[in-house]
Formats: C-alpha cells, structure tokens, sequence
C-alpha cells in the first residue's frame, strides 16, 4: 500500500463570507498514532477535519498529503457529526462503499454482516436506517467508515450520544483498529474519553491552534493557561 | 344535467359489451402514452439528477430553461413535430406521420421536462442531505445519480405519474401529428373531440368516463406496486 502520511497544512485558511473560520494554520500529521482535537464550540474542529480530508475548500494556503489529492481521499474515511444515513437497510448502508469500489455482492455483504456483529447491529440488517436511534446511527456510521480499511479515519464527536457502554465499546474499536496501524484523528468535547485515547493532542481556540503536546504532557503540563483551564471544565472563549 | 347519466350509461354499455371499438381506442391510448413515459422517465430522470448533482455556469439557465418547456403549448409541439415529420420535412424519409410513433414523440416532448423538473426538485433535497458522505467516498458523477435515483425512486414515482397523466389527456398534438385516423392512430382524447363535434355528447361523456377510469386504474396500481416493493417507508 502506498503511504499517504505525512499531511501538511501550510498556512491553510478558511474564509467564509468575510468571516475567518480557520487558521492561517501550519500543521503537520505524522505516521501512526491517535490525534484528539479539543476546543470550545465554533472553535473550528469540525472545519479542520473537512480541511484534512479534503472536503472543505481553502481560501488561502495548501493541504499536501504525499499522494494526489482524489487518490489520497480513497485511503480515507470520515464519520460526520450528525451522521448521514443512507434511505436503505442497515446491511445496505454497511456494503455501501465496498458497492461503490466494484467488490462482488456475496462478499461485501459478508462484511457488512460481519462489522453490524461488531457493532452490535446484527439482528437489525434489515431495518431501515434512517430508523436507528442516534447512537446506532453513530456507530453505523463508524463501522461504514473502516469497511473499507482505511489508512486515515477522522472523526467528529463519534460518541456524542452514546451511553458509557457504547461509548467503551466504541473505544476499544478505536483502539484495535489503531493498532492495525491506521492513523485517527478525532475531535472531542470528552476529556476523559480524549485522555483515554490520545497519543498527542492539539487545542484550537478561534480557528488558531492554541497549543499542541504529545500525550501525557499535553493533558498533565498544558503549556498555555487556557489549555489548563479548558481541560479543568473552566469556560475557554 | 341528463347528458352526464346518459354519458354515464354510454359508458356503462360499452364497457360492458366490451366493443371492441372502445377496447381498440383505449388499448392505443394506453400503449402511446405508456411508451412515451417509459422514453422521457429514461431521459428526464437522469437529467433531473445530474442537473441537482452538477454544478456548472449555466446551470440556472438550463432550469429556468427546463421550467418554461414545462408549459410548452401541445399545439406548437404538435405543429412542429408535424412539420419535422412531414413527408418534405428533414425525418419525412421514415413515413412516420399518422402513426402512433408520430404520437408517442410528441408526447414524448411534451412530459420530458416535466419529469424533469419534478425530479430535479425532489432530488435537490436529497442531494443536499447525502452531499458530504457521497464526496467524502469520492464518488464518481454517475455514481452519484444512480445513488439519488435508487434512493429517491419513490419522489421519482410522483413525477412519473405527473407526466402520465399530462400525456394521456393530451389532444392538441396528437390529434395534429396522429391525424385521429379511425382503427390507426384514433385514441381516447381524440375521439372525445370527434364525437363531441358531431354531437354525440353521450358516447363522448362515455369515452370521458373510461379515460378518467384508465388513468386512476394505472396511477392505483403503480402506487400498488410501489408499496409491496418498499413495505418500510423511508
Ligand atoms: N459555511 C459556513 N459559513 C459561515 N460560517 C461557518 C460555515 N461553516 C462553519 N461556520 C462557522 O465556523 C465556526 C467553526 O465551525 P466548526 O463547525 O468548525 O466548529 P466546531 O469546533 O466543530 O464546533 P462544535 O464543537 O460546536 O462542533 C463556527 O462559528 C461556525 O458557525
Ligand atoms: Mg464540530
């Protein structure tokens, strides 16, 4: 498999009616490894994600992975914050990308059946999933995001609303799948969950990155105060 | 007032003798405008499609151009597919004037930018919700359409049957390119014109009765067939 890392943001800036959403930003992303991206609402998580993977346009600098931008999107997949369901069954949500890539029926089912095991949505293969709940949507979503084993995985809140088991469950995917060598990187307003999983971690405040660390230090020797109390609960504007 | 029930018992006769005059008409009407919404469904719905899907510089143009096709008057199509067809017309060589496939490519003209537009409206919407999954897969135009067009096919339906319905009423064009020639292009709409200029209101209410008839009895069963098709609504 061809690599795809590193990704480098140069100067990348998002501007929107006038408004600056995002950066100028400088920011690279290595090979391996788990990026948690905390920061308060609006802070421009979301954006960033959309700016990495490539969905989001730049108004001003560039976002380099070392393969050709519709080859790098191929090898990567993403989990929106408000997931989207496909109007089809549960099963067919599941084979949904493998269908797109051209893979035979009988196999892309069988892995499709096999990830709803994994996420607990085996009996409901059938249902239609605009019918799931919002925590099922959730974890639809992440299962239809690795079927195609990417190399990069961004994720935007992917336990929002999702109940402490789920939400263990959820990161022990997220860690097996780490293992296997893909590289995640995710957005959370859960400091335990952020703790739990991070090898190194990045803090945006109004589009900037704030402060950036690998793991331990980024959450237990903040550089900056506002990283210190943001992580504490206290309100970060 | 007395017209009516005897346009209603007309009807009644002739269905219930099965005249074979009414069931040839009627089979006709049917067979024109069931052909002609097969050929525009297979070009106004991908169209419809791509036009929500794609974005290029004219692309307000070419709807607001689809939207003002909608109400193209039947007669001028009927008129100008005459004249196109016409044995001194560029098509003239294929003697299809006075034929039912005269008639099946005016109605043809007439319903495609209808599908069309409903398509394109209902598929707007779609688009809108499925947008960033359908990019973040890096999917292809196409398989973006066919997407859409799985997954929308019940809104496809309202336009279908929108665009059947245009069509088997329809009369201005094809009694122009059809002639209305007795037991060859004579179809329900025009024959409703022929005996209500003779003055035979009953058989021309009977006639009435049994198109109104035909198009409940094939927009009921196409939502018949729909319903089995999808048991879950979306
Ligand atoms: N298309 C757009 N036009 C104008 N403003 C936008 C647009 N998209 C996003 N924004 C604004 O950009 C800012 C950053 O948005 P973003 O979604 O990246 O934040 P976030 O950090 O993900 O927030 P949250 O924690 O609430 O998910 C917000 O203030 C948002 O309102
Ligand atoms: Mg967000």
């Amino acid at each position: 498999m061809v690599g795809l890392l590193p990704l480098t943001l140069t100067a990348a800036t998002v501007r929107r009616r006038g408004k600056r959403l995002l950066g100028p930003l400088d920011l690279t992303l290595d090979q391996g490894g788990l990026t948690v991206i905390i920061g308060p609402n609006g802070s421009g998580k979301t954006t960033l994600l959309r700016v990495m993977h490539g969905i989001e346009r730049l108004s001003s600098g560039t976002a380099q992975w070392s393969l050709p931008p519709a080859e790098a999107r191929q090898q990567q997949a993403y989990v929106f914050q408000s997931p989207t369901m496909l109007r089809r069954s549960v099963l067919q949500n599941l084979r949904y990308p493998l269908d797109l890539l051209g893979h035979p029926r009988a196999e892309a089912s069988a892995r499709a059946a096999d990830w709803a095991d994994r996420i607990g949505l085996g009996q409901a293969l059938d249902r239609p999933a605009t019918r799931l709940s919002g925590g099922e949507r959730q974890k639809l979503a992440l299962a239809r995001a690795l079927i195609r084993e990417p190399q990069v995985l961004f994720l935007d809140e992917p336990c929002a609303n999702l109940d402490g088991r789920a939400t263990r469950d959820i990161e022990t995917l997220l860690l097996a799948v780490r293992a296997t060598g893909t590289r995640i990187v995710m957005a959370t307003h859960d400091m335990g969950q952020a703790r739990r999983l991070a090898d190194d971690g990045v803090f945006l405040r109004g589009g900037m990155v704030h402060d950036s660390n690998r793991a331990p230090s980024f959450f237990d020797a903040p550089k900056t105060p506002e990283l210190a109390s943001f992580l504490k609960g206290d309100i970060v504007e | 007032m007395n017209d009516i029930f005897e346009g209603l018992a007309a009807a009644l006769g002739l269905i219930v003798a099965l005249d074979p005059d009414l069931i040839e008409i009627s089979a006709r009407s049917l067979q024109v405008s069931l052909t002609a919404l097969v050929i525009a469904c297979a070009l106004a719905i991908p169209l419809g499609t791509w036009l929500a899907v794609q974005r290029f510089r004219h692309r307000r143009t070419v709807i607001a151009v689809l939207n003002a096709l909608m109400g193209l008057p039947p007669v001028v199509v009927g008129l100008i597919v005459y004249i196109l067809l016409s044995r001194s017309g560029p098509f003239g060589v294929l003697g299809l004037l006075f034929t039912p496939t005269a008639m099946a490519i005016a109605q043809v003209i007439i319903i495609t930018p209808l599908i069309a537009s409903i398509t394109h409206q209902a598929m707007r919407d779609l688009w809108a919700d499925y947008h960033d999954l359908l990019i973040s897969l890096n999917t292809t135009k196409w398989q973006r359409v066919r997407t859409l067009i799985v997954d929308g096919r019940r809104n496809l339906l309202t336009a279908a049957l929108a665009g059947f319905g245009r069509a088997i009423g329809e009369v201005g064009a094809i009694m122009i390119v059809g002639g209305n020639i007795d037991h060859a292009t004579r179809v329900l709409t025009t024959a409703i014109a022929l005996e209500t200029g003779k003055g035979d209101f009953a058989l021309a209410l009977g006639l009435g009765f049994v198109l109104i008839a035909l198009a409940l009895l094939v927009n009921i069963a196409i939502h018949a067939l729909s319903r089995t098709e999808s048991e879950g609504r979306w």
